[in-house]
């Protein structure tokens, strides 16, 4: 497929600018258009180079480049980082063909810019350029080819001038020449396979993936504007010299890789990549001179040497230029400046392009023949870029300012959005390099960025959020900010796929965007955000509209001077209660409106009086019991004596309202193996007594008085009993144990008690004891990939199913924590869990030493977390949509009320909204969210969550205020679902298909009219197939050999209740960069891909479940020893599960930043040290989801490839 | 010669027995002319602190279907050292250790004296007691707390080496463990459901994997007693068991207005059931089972828990409308004979003013001799001294209860036994001494009784079977041997062995002689336990009228009036539990139940008995009678009168004291020694508990004979019952009548 991006290079980029920033840009960046701006003219400045590209192009662009170009570039690269990435992705287009190369430019237009863009670049060049390389999608961004020419002449000119701006640049350059030559070499041994690809993908790719991907995103278009020049100067690199070019490669170097990646090989070109890596923790460590002495040994060959001392220089360069730059960002780790702080580096590169002869060298031993000239520049590029690899050598660089500011491999990503919005020619310079790779492959670089999108939507959401604005979408879920509720839900309750919904249920269907809502009921708020206010209506208990019931909020609309008001949902007209009487003011507004929360806000909460209570009498405090497997395998794995100790201090802190109190919820203890024990800790009682409970046929509970205690009344006694658990079941012989029974007591407990509570489960084994419930072994693999697979994930019997409806009917939440060690039926005993609102965990092997802190932690949260009880949850619409269906752990007897037996503050519902008539643009479609529960301390609320979106009769206002990252919760969440039911490949196919439709609707209906080859992509989803991608790729709906199916059930389980922001992370996990750490600001992400890592980083992996600290062979002593107290990379012990206490910034702020994630998550990730090449980087590697999986999974580049196909295939 | 008088209390004095007729019938005619049938009164364990018993073995005749023991009615050749069995004529070798005897050396068991010898047999291991309580929890906390305190004070009396456990319900029933240390564990069970012993056993955990290499071969009780935590020596478990019954609760569960607390006896004696069965099979176990009210729910309820729903009464019976009755009754009987058939025994104390559902529970301790009492509350002394007297010990510091007795009775040729009417079940094995003709428990001869004690009387039904056309020759004797083995209280294993011989009469030649031989009292009773086994298991009026077609005597009159006939008046429970102890009591005691015993107290004379009659009851005399289960002391209006004026406490009216005080001391003695604890009841004229007094008398003045109105030679009884008088004369008028 192409991205249209090649063809618009040329006209684009003169045009293209400017269109950038008003036409889409603008709008959806908010913050961007400013910076844009200035990008366009920068890119009319490479434009120059883009003229050799194309006559057309040359002259608009052409012009401005020479003089400004240089400049510019500095300048740029001050300003945005993003623009820089733009350039990049020009880059890349010139690594195609010159002809091509365009074309990339045009990939870049693919999301906001599409349109315009894609029509000039796309059309001529892409064609071509797909043909060329692969059927494959050229996403390569159409700015780089048009840039490459005239990046080349910025480059050029930017040597002197990055080292006009710095006297660190100078040293950087001739350093950077070396690690230009190191690169390549690097290459080499890594991606041994790829070899030829090393030269072209593999370190095009890296290099350019992280600008190119960057500046796909957000500011594609800029770059595309920007792009263009480097893809002439590439044009004119190919045809010409290496040498020529090599100044341009280190422009573009990059992104033009990412084309090349297109073609799969390019995937493993990140591996040669990889290698680049290693000589980025030179830089990270390298950025000092002493660095570079490091690096000699490291890098492979005595090539290497030479580059890793450019490697470092080149850090050096752009830390010098940062500041001179930007003088306050480099100082500060903020995002943004290292952003520059790469660009500037590129830019150094650029200036290397001198360097280029190295690079040609190199080139030959990477390379065969075939681009025998591209590669040298790429080389040349590289050199500059990065020490390792010449194509990553562009990118790189902008690491190793990282280095200085933050770690080495992180730099190239970073550098990729800095780029864009600080200065384009830098990276364009650097991306230059990696068009000549894009040949055969589309540039990595080139496709549309998670990062990039991330980093700027953090740029630009510096205001806080206020709801009040119909149909305006949040910040992403990756960004921090702050909401104000002005009559909306806060997207931290509501987030919606779609903020203006389509009018009609025909244009719903065309655009198959899925409308749904990820409600998040109880979501915790961050400190300065009030909690929901309390509203108590009296005895008569809430308003509400006569008909559909909704309750009193700010769409309700008082008429006849406020006697009566009009519901917002049914338009049915209610009288105004009397003692709720209140006058209008001159507008219609009732005038105490803003003293009352349900006038005013979108969320609060309702005291709720005995008519919304069980049996109308109001509820009995909650309670919470604990189960805790004795079997043989439960007290060898420590696990009870574990939980029994821990207890003794968790039960202080059980949920409260009032942290002044003492919790009201009442405790209760059973043992159980085969039998079940029930503790009575009466208060009265010297010792506990045991109660034991063979008839786990018919279980009930065998006492009242004294089994649910208060804590405080009966502490002795709990913890007498605690003391003895472990001693009285030190010798067990007992390995059978039952599951059903267990939930039944707890069940049976509650109903006893009369109220509703939790269970705490702590369960080892299978169930085959003779029992209700009882499960046989099942597990067997020949079954995956048929069609018998989706009775994996039903439940073996139909037991569970009834039982989970019992407990939903008591209010009785179950939380399941399993310590198998070996196939326990999740997804059979997690039906209770999922039914009732309760969560899994999963230990399995577990093992007290490794395992205890990740399980403690889960279990500290899983108790003291704000929790409702005997939810009941209703979500009702304006008239003409309706909620169709609803994802997530609840259960639900009805069509219309969700369940729950508990709730907690991580639980999110997935609420899908079907048309069942028209919407009117006027009144917007609005939504309820009314949950109907039980407080820690045993007051029945409602808790009220209100929510308008507009309505839209044009299908480009939908694509507009879209949010990918919810689609793909709900997408997910449907998938997950759907495996229940059907083959797990129908399942994808569906996926894949409505993505395809989608997206074509969009290319169909809104994109200006361009080449079909073009891949145009809204900018709101530009991410899209990336993450849909994941989606697919994931464990449930791919699973690799080793995945059992025990861990598919259990995340398809634990997905089903996951809100947007876990989703997100959990697809598409956070790669940080560890070269550089600095206080108050993460290091930006580095995209999910190998190549992006290199061999002498250090970086750190969050999924939401899993935390991963992946060392690079090669990585700096220095950063060794601030991390682990060792320099040796052997010494390091990877069974390590927690980081060494060392006194050290570095190690400081990186356990700060541990512990930072770790608390953001519902779950303790726990560490896991991966050395590279250790047997244990599988795994790690299973997280790079840009990249092929093992099981077979597509990467990011083929996957759009693929999913351009399938577009094209639907418009024609 | 002594007289018959002589003869039968001296056989009643050495072995225990008393039979209907001293000398017998010698053919099935004329026996059947009769009416009461050959029968008699055995008492297997008499106490005969005379009898040391031997410490060897019986010998037994070496015919498999006689297997007799040897005794002094066998002809004996000393010369040849063999034996002649007296039932079968089979002749015997004496075994190798007889080798000594002669004439003047004989065993023990060939001395007349020793008609009745008990052996301590030396087999197998010896088995320590076992008691296990199951403690009702739903009562009031008062009658909780004397309950406890009778249960902690019974520690003190068992055996150290006794095995103890502890069962308690109510709407749950709870197994304790009793080795454990720290925690204290119980086992629980819901009250609801049935459940069988192996599944009982399993939930205890008491079933062991089958241990290689030890499969087939049965479980050894020392294998179970290891294994088995909820039986434990009193000594080791002392304190904690002490404790834990210190620490017992009432049943925490609500109980909500207008509901009977739910009370889960049948699981919980289903579980004591099933929990002896599976460690201590055969092995002598007392299940004490302490009860507040009736079951209320579960198996074996008998009543539901609405308290709008009053228990079964005998109306309901009769008219069907006892809803639980079969069901539950069923349910108890099944669980007696398992009991019985494991040799352990189950005692009932139901203390409650209501009915407890002794009527469906009694064949626990009918089949299992175990004891029913029956009180209004265990914080009273009727409990609390009954309880301590089922510990009570003999001469020999041994417990006065024995267990897992087997009765085996032998017959000579021309008698078979017809059954057998006591605390026993059938243990169904037919020989050529069984007959036909089934009276009481038939159908075998022999019977288990799980628990005795010297006390425990059995009544036995035998029939003549010799044809009139083959008489006995002249002097030929029948005889009978009665077998009890038992397990005694200090856990030997012994065997008693009674042997006796009456004479055969031509009832034509002969009818005065076996006239005189006649024993009316134990013909009364054994007719009496006759009409009761009948009356349990028929409709009362057709038991009258049979009575009424039989042997018509005087204690006949009281019989019919007595509640072990008559219902009326009496609940359902008393019924079941009068008839409890009528059928397994001495004759002396099963006399004073049907026929109570009235002594007069007054300035007269000394005490003397006094006609059961109203009568006797006189202003100026105290009154003193016993039912057996009840002691009256009546005081006449006049000593009433005085006895309030207190001149009892004036020095020079010592003799009022005296006499006052007379009855008091009487009472006193009959208390000590009867088991269970008479209702003992102080009352005067026109006191409401005179009644006691009033319903058994007869009642020769009512206020329908006006004629002795104004008269003061008694007290009229306001009945519409006939009197004594009546009686006989309508009995008169039928004995002659030939329609009779």
């Amino acid at each position: 497929m192409n991205v249209n991006q090649h063809t618009p290079m040329a006209s684009p980029y003169g045009q293209p600018q400017p269109g950038y920033s008003q036409p889409g840009y603008a709008p959806l960046d908010g913050g961007y258009p400013a910076p844009y701006a200035p990008y366009n003219g920068p890119a009319s400045a490479y434009q120059p180079g883009a003229p050799p590209q194309g006559p057309a192009r040359g002259p608009p662009a052409s012009g401005p480049p020479p003089v400004s170009a240089p400049q510019p570039y500095n300048q740029y690269s001050h300003s945005q980082g993003d623009m820089q990435n733009g350039p990049p992705t020009m880059t890349q287009a010139p690594p195609r063909p010159a002809a091509s190369q365009p074309y990339n430019p045009g990939a870049m237009n693919l999301s906001g810019p599409h349109p315009s863009y894609p029509q000039h670049y796309g059309p001529p060049s892409t064609i071509q350029q797909v043909t060329n390389q692969m059927t494959g999608m050229q996403i390569a961004s159409g700015p780089p080819t048009p840039a490459g020419p005239g990046y080349a002449p910025p480059h050029s000119s930017q040597p002197p001038v990055s080292t006009a701006y710095s006297a660190a640049p100078p040293p950087s350059y001739t350093q950077a020449i070396p690690p230009v030559s190191s690169a390549p070499t690097q290459p080499p041994p890594p991606s041994g396979p790829a070899t030829s690809q090393q030269y072209y993908g593999g370190p095009p790719p890296s290099s350019q993936q992280p600008f190119n991907s960057s500046l796909p995103p957000t500011s594609q278009q800029q770059f595309t504007s920007s792009a263009p020049p480097p893809p002439s100067s590439q044009q004119t690199f190919p045809p010409t010299s290496y040498s020529g070019p090599v100044p341009p490669p280190s422009q573009a170097p990059a992104p033009p890789v990412s084309q090349s990646q297109q073609s799969f090989p390019p995937t493993q070109p990140p591996f040669s990549s990889a290698p680049p890596p290693v000589s980025q923790p030179a830089f990270l460590s390298g950025p000092p001179p002493p660095v570079q002495g490091s690096f000699p040994p490291r890098a492979p060959p005595p090539s290497s040497h030479q580059y890793p001392g450019p490697m470092p220089p080149q850090q050096q360069p752009p830390l010098s230029q940062p500041s001179p730059y930007h003088s306050g960002p480099p100082p500060p780790r903020a995002q943004m400046p290292p952003t520059s702080m790469p660009q500037s580096n590129h830019l150094p590169p650029g200036p290397q392009g001198p360097p280029g002869p190295p690079g040609p060298l190199q080139q030959p031993p990477p390379q065969p023949g075939m681009q025998g000239g591209y590669p040298p520049q790429q080389n040349g590029a590289f050199g500059q870029v990065r020490g390792p690899q010449p194509g990553y050598a562009g990118p790189y660089p902008g690491q190793p300012n990282y280095g200085a500011p933050a770690p080495a491999p992180a730099p190239a990503p970073p550098a990729q959005k800095r780029l864009d919005p600080d200065a384009i020619p830098s990276p364009q310079a650097s991306d230059m390099p990696a068009v000549q790779k894009s040949r055969h492959r589309i540039d990595p670089d080139a496709i549309p960025s998670p990062i990039q999108v991330i980093e700027d939507d953090k740029a630009k959401s510096t205001e806080p959020f206020t709801t009040g604005v119909r149909g305006q979408a949040p910040p992403l879920v990756t960004t921090n900010f702050q909401v104000k509720d002005q009559g909306n839900a806060s997207p931290r309750f509501i987030r919606c796929t779609a903020y203006n919904m389509p009018c009609t249920a025909d244009m719903a269907k065309q655009s198959q965007v899925p409308l749904a809502a990820v409600i998040k009921p109880l979501a915790t708020l961050p400190p300065d955000e009030t909690p929901p206010y309390v509203v108590d209506h009296g005895e008569g208990g809430p308003i509400r509209c006569n008909r559909c019931k909704a309750y009193m909020c700010p769409y309700m609309q008082f008429i006849e001077g406020g006697r009566r008001f009009q519901c917002g949902f049914c338009s049915c007209v209610t009288e105004v209660p009397p003692h709720y009487f209140q006058h209008l003011d001159h507008t219609g507004k009732r005038v105490d409106c803003y003293d009352r929360p349900e006038l005013s806000l979108g969320s609060y909460e309702f005291l709720a009086t005995v008519d919304y209570c069980k049996n109308n009498k109001l509820p009995q405090p909650p309670a919470f019991v604990f189960l805790i497997d004795v079997s043989y395998n439960a007290v060898k794995s420590g696990m009870v004596s574990i939980v029994c100790q821990e207890l003794k201090t968790l039960l202080d802190y059980l949920p409260r309202e009032n942290p002044e109190m003492d919790s009201v919820v009442r405790v209760g203890f059973v043992t159980y193996n085969k039998v079940l024990h029930f503790y009575n800790v009466k208060s009265s009682l010297a010792q506990p007594q045991m109660l034991v409970v063979s008839d786990v046929s018919d279980m009930f509970v065998p006492l009242l008085d004294g089994f649910l205690v208060n804590v405080n009344e009966s502490r002795l006694v709990i913890e007498s009993l605690l003391d003895q658990i472990p001693e009285m079941f030190a010798d067990t012989r007992e390995t059978e144990t039952v599951f059903g029974p267990v939930i039944q007591a707890g069940l049976e407990a509650l109903k006893a008690a009369d109220c509703a509570g939790k269970l705490f489960v702590f369960h080892t084994s299978l169930p085959i004891a003779e029992a209700p419930g009882k499960l046989k072994n099942r597990e067997d693999k020949k079954l995956i990939g048929t069609d018998k697979e989706k009775s994996l994930f039903q439940p073996q019997v139909g037991f569970y199913n009834n039982l989970a409806k019992e407990c939903v009917a008591q209010g009785c939440c179950v939380d399941l924590f399993l310590f198998p060690n070996q196939y326990v039926d999740v997804a059979t005993l997690g039906v209770v869990p999922v039914s009732t609102g309760g969560s899994v965990y999963k230990y399995t092997y577990f093992q007290a030493q490794s395992d205890q802190e990740r399980f403690l932690n889960d279990l500290r949260r899983d108790i003291q977390k704000p929790v409702g009880f005997d939810a009941v949850m209703r979500v009702r619409t304006s008239t003409g949509i309706r909620a169709t269906d609803f994802y997530g752990s609840f259960f639900m007897s009805n069509t219309t009320d969700v369940e729950l037996a508990g709730l907690d503050c991580d639980k999110a519902i997935t609420v899908e909204f079907k048309h069942d008539d028209k919407l009117s643009e006027e009144t917007g479609a609005l939504m309820q969210c009314a949950m109907l529960y039980t407080s820690c301390s045993g007051q029945r609320r409602l808790r009220i969550h209100n929510m308008a979106v507009n309505c839209c009769s044009q299908l480009a206002d939908l694509y507009r205020n879209c949010e990918t990252d919810t689609i793909i919760n709900f997408f997910s969440k449907y998938a997950f679902r759907g495996i229940l039911n059907n083959p797990t490949k129908a399942v994808r196919d569906t996926l894949v298909n409505q993505c395809a439709q989608i997206l074509a609707c969009y290319r169909k209906n809104c994109a200006s009219p361009s080449s079909a080859g073009q891949l145009i992509l809204p900018e709101c989803m530009k991410l899209l197939p990336v993450y849909l991608n994941c989606v697919l790729k994931s464990d449930v709906l791919l699973p690799g050999a080793d995945v059992s199916l025990d861990d598919r059930a259990y995340l398809r389980q634990l997905i089903s209740c996951m809100d947007v922001a876990e989703t997100h992370v959990f697809f598409y996990p956070r790669l940080l960069p560890l070269m550089k750490l600095e206080s108050g600001s993460l290091p930006v992400a580095v995209r999910d891909s190998e190549e992006r890592l290199s061999k002498g980083g250090v970086y750190l992996l969050e999924t939401g479940l899993h935390l991963f600290l992946w060392v690079g062979a090669s990585a700096q002593q220095e950063l060794l020893l601030n991390i682990f107290g060792t320099q040796s990379f052997s010494q390091i012990d990877p069974s390590m599960t927690s980081l060494p206490v060392l006194d050290n910034p570095f190690s400081q702020r990186l356990r700060e930043i541990i512990d930072s994630f770790r608390a953001q998550r519902s779950r303790y990730m726990k560490l896991m040290v991966v050395k590279q090449e250790d047997r244990a980087e599988l795994i790690f590697r299973h997280f790079l989801v840009e990249d092929k999986s093992a099981s077979g999974g597509a990467s990011y580049v083929d996957f759009l490839c693929h999913m351009h196909k399938e577009i094209r295939q639907l418009l024609s | 010669m002594a007289t018959y008088q002589e003869f039968i209390q001296q056989n009643e004095d050495r072995d225990g027995v008393r039979f209907s007729w001293n000398l017998w019938p010698s053919s099935r005619l004329e026996a059947t002319r009769l009416v009461a049938p050959v029968s008699c009164l055995f008492t297997p364990l008499k106490e005969r602190p005379d009898l040391p018993p031997v410490q060897y073995e019986p010998v037994l005749c070496s015919r498999a279907n006689c297997k007799a023991v040897l005794n002094p009615l066998c002809q004996v050749d000393f010369r040849a050292k063999i034996w002649a069995c007296n039932f079968c004529f089979q002749r015997n070798p004496f075994p190798p250790s007889y080798a000594g005897i002669s004439e003047v050396n004989q065993p023990a068991e060939l001395m007349p004296q020793f008609s009745t010898i008990e052996y301590i047999v030396q087999r197998g291991p010896p088995t320590p007691l076992i008691f296990l309580y199951v403690v009702d929890t739903c009562l009031e906390e008062e009658d909780l707390q004397a309950l406890k305190e009778s249960l902690q004070m019974s520690l003190s009396l068992l055996p150290p080496n006794a095995l103890v456990g502890l069962i308690t319900f109510g709407r749950m029933v709870q197994v304790h463990e009793l080795s454990c240390e720290g925690i204290a564990k119980s086992y629980v069970f819901r009250g609801t459901k049935d459940l069988s012993s192996k599944q009982i056993q399993e939930m205890l955990g008491l079933t062991k994997p089958a241990a290689p290499g030890q499969q087939g071969r049965p479980v050894a009780p020392q294998d179970a007693a290891a294994s088995c935590r909820f039986l434990q020596p009193v000594h080791r478990v002392d304190m904690n068991l002490t404790d834990l019954l210190g620490e017992l609760q009432r049943d925490p569960w609500p109980v909500p207005q207008g509901k009977r607390p739910l009370r889960s006896t049948g699981v919980a004696l289903s579980v004591a059931v099933g929990l002896l069965e599976g460690t201590f099979p055969n092995t002598g176990a007392r299940v004490m089972l302490f009860i507040g009210g009736p079951p209320t729910q579960g198996p074996g309820m008998v009543v539901g828990d609405e308290l709008k729903t009053p228990i079964r009464s005998w109306h309901d019976i009769q008219k069907d409308n006892a809803r639980h009755l079969k069901k539950a009754t069923k349910y108890y009987e099944a669980l007696a004979n398992r009991s019985a058939v494991n040799g352990h025994s189950i005692d009932i104390y139901a203390c409650a003013l209501d009915q407890t559902g002794l009527l469906e529970m009694k064949c626990l301790s009918n089949l299992t001799g175990g004891h029913i009492v029956m009180g209004d509350s265990f914080n009273t002394s009727l409990f609390k001294q009954t309880f301590q007297r089922v510990f009570s010990k003999d001469y020999n510091g041994d417990f006065r209860m024995a267990f897992g007795g087997v009765l085996e009775v032998k017959t000579s040729r021309e008698l078979k036994v017809c059954g057998a009417i006591g605390p026993c079940v059938s243990l169904h094995s037919k020989g050529s001494s069984v007959s036909e003709n089934e009276m009481g428990i038939g159908g075998t001869s022999q019977w288990k009784v799980c628990s005795l004690n010297p006390s425990t009387t059995l009544g036995i039904y035998f029939e003549v079977v010799n044809q009139h056309n083959a008489p006995v020759p002249q002097g030929g004797r029948g005889a009978i041997q009665f077998v009890t083995q038992y397990q005694h209280s200090n856990t030997q294993r012994r065997i008693r062995v009674t042997t006796i011989a009456r004479n055969w009469a031509d009832a034509q030649s002969q009818i005065q002689h076996i006239e005189s031989s006649f024993d009316q009292e134990a013909a009364a009773v054994l007719m009496a336990r006759l009409g009761v086994f009948r009356a349990e298991s028929e409709e009362g009026p057709d038991v009258l009228r049979w009575l009424d077609r039989q042997l018509i005597r005087l204690f006949m009159f009281h019989l019919r009036r007595s509640p072990f006939l008559q219902v009326f008046n009496n609940s359902p429970d008393e019924s079941s539990y009068y008839r409890h102890h009528f059928v397994r009591q001495d004759l002396t005691q099963s006399l004073i139940m049907i026929q109570p015993i009235l002594y007069s107290y007054s300035f007269y004379g000394p005490p003397e008995p006094v006609l059961l009659d109203s009568s006797s009851i006189l202003p100026d005399r105290i009154l003193l009678m016993d039912t057996f289960f009840q002691l009256v002391i009546y005081h006449g209006e006049t000593i009433a009168q005085w006895r309030k004026a207190g001149y009892q406490e004036m020095a020079e009216y010592e003799n009022f004291k005296q006499l006052l005080q007379a009855p008091l001391d009487d009472a006193q003695e009959i208390l000590q020694t009867r088991f269970p604890m008479p209702r003992y009841i102080d009352t005067e004229h026109g006191g409401s508990q005179a009644r006691f007094l009033l319903s058994k008398v007869n009642p020769s003045q009512t206020h329908n004979n006006l004629y002795a109105w104004g008269q003061e030679t008694g007290a009229p009884i306001l009945t519409d019952d006939v009197s004594l008088q009546v009686f006989m004369d309508h009995l008169k008028k039928l004995a002659v009548s030939s329609s009779a």
